[in-house]
Parts: C-alpha cells; structure tokens; sequence
C-alpha cells in the first residue's frame, strides 16, 4: 500500500523551531515567517547550543541582513504562489515592493547577487514547481492548474512549462508515473 | 553554515570532452569544484570508497567501456547513500527512448552534448544555477526534470 501526504511545511517548521526553542529554555516571541523575537540576551554558549540543536533539522540561523531580506523575498513569493488563500491583484513587482517595503529595483538587484537568478525566474520556477505537485496529483487537470495559477491559457502553462523544463506537462506526469511503477517494482522485487 | 560553492562530478571516457567540460565552469558566477573520471568504473570506485566527496550534481555519459552511465545511474540509485546527488545524463544520443528511460530511471536533468563551446557554457550554466536553487531553497528533487 502507498499512501500519499501533504505538507504545510511553513507549519511543520513553526513547530519543530518552537520545540527547539522550549527544549532550550529560551524565552521567545513569534513575529512570524521565520522570525523569532528572543526576550533575553543569548550568551556565546547559548547560542551554539541552539544552533547545534537546529543544524539536525537543516535549520540555519541567518546572520546576515541581506541574506535576511532576500529570504523574506523568497517566502513572500512562495506564499503568493503557493498559498490560495494570497490573492495578488497587482503585478508580482509591485505586491513585492509594497508588502516588504523596498523599491523593487533594490530587491531586484539584491535578488539576483545572493541567489544567481532574478526574481522573475525565481517566480516562474516556482510557479512550475507548483503545477509539477498539482500535475502529479492527478486530481486536475490542465485548464484547472493554469486557471489555479493565474496563466491566460493552458497554452501559455505548456509553453513556459517546456520553456522551464525542456519537457512538455505530459511527458512529465508520464515519466514520472513509469518511475513510480519501476520503483514499486523493485520494493516489491 | 551553507556552503557557497558547488561540487561538481563527471564521468566521460572522452578526453576532448573532459577538457571542454572543466574549461566551461571557469566564467560561471557560482563556484564550482570539478572532479572527472574517465569511466563508470572509477567513478563507482571512488563514490565508493569511505572518504569519496559526494558532489551536488553528477554528470555521466551514457556510452562508456567497462562500466555505462546507465549502469552507474541504476547502482547510484539503489544506494541510499548517494540520494541527494543531482544525476545529469551528458550524451551524444539525442534519441527520444535513451531520455525518457534514463529519466525514468532517476535522472534529473538529461543534456545532448553541445556542438560548440558556447552553447555548452550557456547549458552548463543554467543547469548550475537551477541546480543551485533546489540546493538552496530545500526543493522536492524527485520533481526535478531538466533537458537540453
């Protein structure tokens, strides 16, 4: 039997910080989105501590204030793309602009240092990555997942999909299906 | 911390072809360490062996004496040690059967080999950079299809 999950990732890793952080003893206040307010000083040994406690779960703590507003640029546009209950009626620029209170031109560039992309191909990667999930799921089709993700046609899905990829969305949900199977196969071999 | 670099394995038989590979990650902007093999064998030998330094992303050609890249792929992916290694297939073959059987085998990203120099900097570099958002953003790899 296979059984298939979901995840609300920004969830699970709320909880994981919070248990780590009362594992600690530490006094804290959620802001949210990854961000932590610590209510007292961390000594030196302290801080190790939690971030030695963080490292099994891949967890960093991010020092550096760029790399701070770039992650902030990073979640905003996975929540926008991501998260249904985000409606965007304005262009991604300006809903990014506004929500992080910077020039877009600023984010633009600081975007593309840290991360060796732009932003525009950054949503886009992850638009695909989105109707990938939603491919596989086979629960719609692809009228409903360009509708869902905002694109004017199937057409225009299909094309930025093989644009992005180098495949076409069925060739896509067809090799992954058949890996799939082969690996059943081998489990069960 | 992240590591702000990336390591990069090939597998090609070809001399020519070792060459022009190494020479195209000198101009990308993400670091990259390259280590070749000049066969399936020495590259299984050393991903093998105990102290072998896994790479990010593993490029393998398919045809290849003593040992293919299909063989390497099918060995790498029974082993749960190599799991996050990204496995790009680097072929002449550009026949639809050998890219979707070696997709569906658990390769990420299939590349027909570049004619000339230029395109194969641009190819390699975007496969990098793709690569490197995956890397850094925690993505699901199993969904990370890529052709050239």
């Amino acid at each position: 039997m296979t059984l298939f999950f979901k995840f609300d990732f920004n969830a699970i890793c709320q909880i994981v910080l919070e248990q780590i952080l009362n594992d600690n003893n530490i006094k804290y206040k959620s802001v949210g989105f990854g961000e932590i307010e610590v209510l007292e000083k961390l000594s030196k040994e302290k801080q190790d501590q939690l971030q030695n406690a963080l490292a099994n779960y891949q967890i960093d703590i991010v020092e550096n204030q760029k790399s701070i507003l770039v992650q902030k640029i990073k979640d905003t546009i996975i929540d926008m793309v991501f998260n249904e209950d985000v409606v965007v009626n304005v262009k991604s620029s300006v809903y990014l602009a506004e929500t992080l209170e910077h020039s877009y031109g600023y984010l633009s560039n600081l975007f593309s240092e840290v991360t060796y992309t732009s932003i525009e191909n950054f949503i886009i990667l992850q638009k695909i990555e989105f109707a990938k999930q939603l491919i596989i799921k086979q629960e719609f089709s692809l009228t409903e997942i360009a509708f869902r993700l905002n694109y004017s046609s199937v057409a225009h899905l299909s094309t930025q999909f093989k644009n992005t990829t180098g495949i076409t969305p069925s060739a896509f949900q067809r090799i992954i299906a058949k890996r799939r199977a082969l690996n059943q196969q081998n489990k069960t071999d | 911390m992240q590591e702000d670099y990336i390591n990069i394995t090939l597998a090609d038989d070809d001399e020519d072809d070792r060459l022009f590979f190494t020479d195209a990650f000198d101009d990308i902007k993400i670091t990259t360490r390259v280590k070749t093999f000049n066969d399936g064998v020495y590259l299984m030998d050393y991903l093998n062996s105990d102290d072998a330094l896994l790479p990010n992303v593993l490029f393998l050609d398919l045809n290849m004496p003593r040992k293919s890249g299909l063989e390497c792929l099918k060995e790498i992916k029974q082993n749960p040690k190599f799991k996050d290694i990204a496995i790009a297939i680097y072929s002449t073959s550009a026949s639809e059967e050998d890219i979707e059987n070696t997709f569906i085998q658990g390769a990420n990203i299939y590349i027909k080999k570049p004619s000339d120099f230029k395109t194969l900097k641009k190819v390699l570099a975007e496969v990098v950079t793709i690569n490197w958002q995956y890397h850094t953003n925690s993505m699901n790899k199993d969904n990370f299809l890529l052709r050239f």
